[in-house]
C-alpha cells in the first residue's frame, strides 16, 4: 500500500522531528545549567571567540560594504524619483541597523562560523575527543560547548554592528564621494532618523536573538553528529540550512513585534 | 585474590535494545596487574571497557571499582571516581587544537590547582617517561601514530590513576611502534603500581606483556589464565585466534544462500 507506506514515512519524519527539537531544547538548557566554567575562566570564551568572531571578521567587513554600496545605488536611483536624494544616509543607515545588519551578518556567520563549529564538534566526536573528555571527569558540555556559544553570542552583536557600520561606510563612498549627494544632509538626516533605542537596540537585540539560534544549531549538529564523514558532512549542511531558516523565520517574528504600527 | 581485586565484574549482562551483547560474565583484576580482554571483532570486549568505565550500565549484574559498584554512581560519584583512572583510546584521542604539552597538561589544570611551573615539570616528566619529550611543542598533526599513541599514553598517566584502560592500544601500528608501546604499558603498570586492563585483539603482542587473559567470544568468557595458557588451550575458538587460522569455529564464510542461485546457474 503506497499510500500507507508514504503516511508511515511522514509520521516518522514528524515524530524524529519532534524527538530532535526535545533533544536541542536538552542540549540548549544544559549548556546554561553548565556556563559557569564559560566565565570563570573566560580565556576559553576568549579563544573561541577568536575562532568564530575574529575569524569571521574579514568576509562581515567586505560583505557589509558591499552591501551598503549597493544601498547607496539603489537608495540614490530610487530617491532621486522624489527629490529626495538628502535622505540617502537615513534610508542607507536605516535599512543596515534595523534589517540588513542583524540578518544577512547572521547568515554569514551561520555559513562561516556555524559550519566550522559543527565540523569540528563532530570530528572531536568521531576521533573519541569528546569521549576522552568524558572519561578524564571534564564534562564536554561545560569545557567545549558552552565556552563556544557564548562566545557566538557574544560575538554575533558585534559582528552585526561591524557589518552595519561598513555598509554605512559603504553607501556614504557611493552616495557621497562617488554621486555627489551633500555630505552634511548625509549625516544630519541619518541622525535626525536613527532612534537610539528603537533601531539600535532593536538591532542588536536581533542579532543576539540570531547568536543564540545559530550557535545551539551548529553545536547540537555537530554533538548530534554519528561520528562517520557522512555524518559530520551532513550535519554541517544542516547547520547553514536550519540556521539560514532559523534567522528569516525569527527576523519576521522579532520585526512584527518591533516595528509594527510604524 | 578476590578481596585484593581492584575491579569486580559480578554476573554482567547487557543488551542493546533486545539484542544480548555479554552474557553472565564474571571477571576479577587484582592490583597491579596488567590483564588483557581479549576477543574477536564484535564480541562484546568494547561494551565490556564501556561498562568498566561507566560509561553504560548492565542490565544485570554489577561492576564494582575499588568496591564502589561504579554504575549506581551519580555524576559527581562517577567523575570523582574517574579522576583516579586512566584510559587510552584506541587512536589517542588526543585534542587536536591543542599541543602535545597541553594535551598532557590538561587534566592537570583541569582537576588540580598546582602552579605552571610543577604542571611543566610534571609534564616533561611524563613526556619524558614515554621518549618523547622532545615532542612537547608539536601539534598532534605533526606527529606519527605510534608518537600520537605514545603521548596519549603520557596524558593517560598524567595523574598516576590506580586503574588504566587501554581500548585496542596496538591497532595500526608498525612492529616498531608496537613493541614499544606494549612495553610502555607494560613498564608503566609496574612502575606506577596501578591495575591495567588491555582490551585488544592482538594476540603476539599482548601475550608477550599481559599477566592474566580473559578470552571473550559472542559475549561469554570461553578461556581464561595466563599466556602460556592460552597458547596450549584446547579450545578450538582459541586456538583458531591465537594462530591466526582461516577455517575453524569462525568460518571465511559470511552466512549466505546458495552459491549457483546468486549466480543464476541452473543445478
Amino acid at each position: 500500500m503506497p499510500i500507507a507506506r508514504s503516511l508511515r514515512g511522514i509520521g516518522s519524519r514528524v515524530v524524529n522531528g519532534v524527538w530532535r527539537i526535545g533533544y536541542a531544547t536538552r542540549f540548549f538548557l544544559m549548556i546554561l545549567r553548565y556556563s559557569g566554567p564559560s566565565f570563570r575562566r573566560f580565556h576559553l570564551t576568549v579563544k573561541e571567540m577568536f575562532s568564530s568572531g575574529v575569524m569571521s571578521l574579514i568576509i562581515i567587513l567586505v560583505a557589509g560594504m558591499f552591501v551598503g554600496m549597493v544601498l547607496g545605488l539603489q537608495g540614490y536611483e530610487t530617491l532621486k524619483r522624489y527629490g529626495s536624494e538628502s535622505a540617502l544616509g537615513s534610508l542607507v543607515a536605516l535599512s543596515l541597523v534595523r534589517e540588513l545588519g542583524p540578518v544577512l551578518a547572521a547568515l554569514l556567520f551561520a555559513s562561516r562560523a556555524g559550519s566550522a563549529m559543527t565540523a569540528e564538534i563532530g570530528l572531536m566526536k568521531a576521533t573519541e575527543q569528546i569521549a576522552a573528555m568524558e572519561m578524564m571527569a571534564v564534562n564536554p558540555i561545560a569545557r567545549v560547548i558552552a565556552p563556544r556559544f557564548w562566545a557566538g553570542v557574544i560575538s554575533m552583536p558585534l559582528l552585526a554592528s561591524l557589518f552595519s557600520a561598513m555598509g554605512v561606510f559603504g553607501g556614504y563612498v557611493v552616495g557621497v564621494v562617488l554621486i555627489g549627494v551633500d555630505e552634511g544632509s548625509f549625516w544630519s538626516q541619518m541622525q535626525d532618523s536613527v532612534d537610539f533605542n528603537h533601531d539600535i537596540l532593536n538591532g542588536l537585540i536581533k542579532s543576539l536573538v540570531f547568536g543564540v539560534a545559530v550557535t545551539v544549531i551548529a553545536l547540537f549538529e555537530g554533538y548530534d553528529a554519528p561520528p562517520t564523514a557522512e555524518g559530520v558532512s551532513g550535519a554541517t549542511t544542516r547547520t547553514v540550512v536550519e540556521s539560514s531558516l532559523a534567522i528569516l523565520i525569527l527576523d519576521f517574528i522579532l520585526t512584527a513585534f518591533m516595528f509594527r504600527g510604524d | 585474590m578476590s578481596s585484593q581485586s581492584l575491579v569486580e565484574i559480578r554476573d554482567v549482562n547487557f543488551a542493546y535494545d533486545k539484542r544480548p551483547i555479554l552474557k553472565g560474565i564474571n571477571m576479577s583484576f587484582p592490583k597491579g596487574k596488567l590483564i588483557a580482554i581479549m576477543g574477536g571483532s564484535g564480541c562484546g570486549k568494547t561494551t565490556l571497557f564501556r561498562l568498566i568505565g561507566g560509561a553504560l550500565k548492565p542490565t544485570r549484574g554489577e561492576v564494582k571499582i575499588a568496591g564502589q559498584v561504579i554504575h549506581d554512581l551519580d555524576q559527581q560519584g562517577l567523575y570523582e571516581m574517574r579522576r583516579r583512572m586512566g584510559v587510552l583510546f584506541q587512536f589517542g584521542a588526543l585534542f587536536t587544537d591543542m599541543s602535545v604539552f597541553d594535551n598532557v597538561a590538561f587534566q592537570m589544570r583541569e582537576h588540580t590547582d598546582l602552579p605552571e611551573e610543577v604542571i611543566h615539570d610534571l609534564v616533561m616528566m611524563k613526556l619524558h617517561a614515554v621518549g618523547l619529550r622532545g615532542t612537547h611543542d608539536l601539534m598532534p598533526a605533526e606527529l606519527s601514530g605510534g608518537m600520537a599513541r605514545r603521548v596519549a599514553l603520557a596524558r593517560t598517566i598524567a595523574l598516576d590513576p590506580m586503574l588504566i584502560m587501554y581500548d585496542e592500544p596496538f591497532a595500526g601500528l608498525d612492529p616498531i611502534s608496537l613493541t614499544v608501546v606494549g612495553q610502555l604499558i607494560r613498564r608503566l603498570n609496574d612502575a606506577l603500581g596501578a591495575t591495567s586492563i588491555v582490551v585488544t585483539h592482538d594476540v603476539q603482542e599482548s601475550l608477550k606483556i599481559v599477566d592474566y587473559i580473559y578470552f571473550v567470544s559472542d559475549g561469554a568468557i570461553i578461556a581464561e589464565g595466563t599466556a602460556d595458557d592460552i597458547r596450549a588451550s584446547g579450545e578450538t575458538f582459541v586456538h583458531q585466534f591465537v594462530y591466526g587460522e582461516i577455517d575453524g569455529p569462525i568460518p571465511f564464510h559470511y552466512p549466505a544462500g546458495n552459491f549457483n542461485n546468486d549466480l543464476g546457474v541452473r543445478a
